[in-house]
């Protein structure tokens, strides 16, 4: 049973490691905004299994939707 | 801003009110399970910045206005800073409703359960006190930035 949770936590933060990369990666901008909400989603998965259910609906919040909003009105602006 | 396409407006137009709702859950059993009043807030306030974002800033003016999140704003840290003054006749912050029999005042159960609403004292009128004040300074804050944007391209452009 924790071998199964290790491997969650495991590919979880492989999945955020990868996220965060293709975030730096990619040449347009919307993309790379999406990749890094994805990021921040995942991180507030593993906050939820780190047994921190505040930190998670915080985390999935204010990163994945705010951030995301802000970023995109700035988008917006410069073009 | 100009608005985005018909598919992401509507999904906006079914998904947003459940947001609202979700939020206003989470804020009204603060004091039960997890999360409480910024958390509720904040999943509330996602919710007008989907809006603002689906529908572009200037067709949102319509039905989104800055004063009026600024009146409940200041409304919630009034409601917060009344609460925490109402117990001064022992210390600042006094939970003078717990126990009371009154308004969420049933003595809490001992052990596991299955939870009651009706308890906490102070602390549900708190948590409703914070949700409003951060679910309003959200919307100030992408009501600000997208009208930001806006002030940015218009000077670019001159």
């Amino acid at each position: 049973m924790s071998s199964f949770v290790e491997i969650i936590h495991i590919s979880t933060l492989v999945m955020m490691i990868i996220a965060s990369f293709l975030a730096v990666v990619f040449r347009k901008l919307l993309p790379s905004i999406i990749a890094l909400s994805v990021a921040s989603l995942l991180l507030s998965l593993e906050f939820y299994l780190l047994h921190a259910p505040d930190v998670a609906i915080a985390e999935a919040a204010i990163g994945a939707g705010l951030t995301m909003a802000i970023f995109i009105f700035a988008i917006r602006g410069t073009r | 801003m100009k608005e985005m396409s018909r598919i992401v407006k509507t999904v906006t137009n079914f998904v947003y009110g459940f947001i609202i709702i979700f939020g206003l859950y989470i804020i009204a059993h603060g004091h039960l399970t997890p999360g409480g009043g910024f958390q509720g807030g904040a999943v509330a306030g996602s919710a007008f910045a989907l809006l603002l974002v689906s529908y572009g800033s200037l067709n949102s003016n319509k039905f989104l206005k800055k004063d009026i999140f600024s009146l409940f704003e200041n409304f919630g840290l009034v409601l917060f800073i009344v609460l925490g003054f109402s117990g001064l006749g022992i210390t600042f912050f006094y939970n003078f409703l717990a126990n009371s029999g009154s308004w969420f005042g049933n003595a809490a159960f001992i052990g596991i359960n299955p939870g009651d609403m009706n308890t906490g004292g102070v602390i549900p009128l708190m948590n409703i006190a914070v949700g409003l004040e951060v679910l309003s300074a959200f919307g100030v804050i992408v009501l600000t930035m997208a009208s930001g944007a806006e002030f940015t391209k218009k000077k670019e452009k001159s």
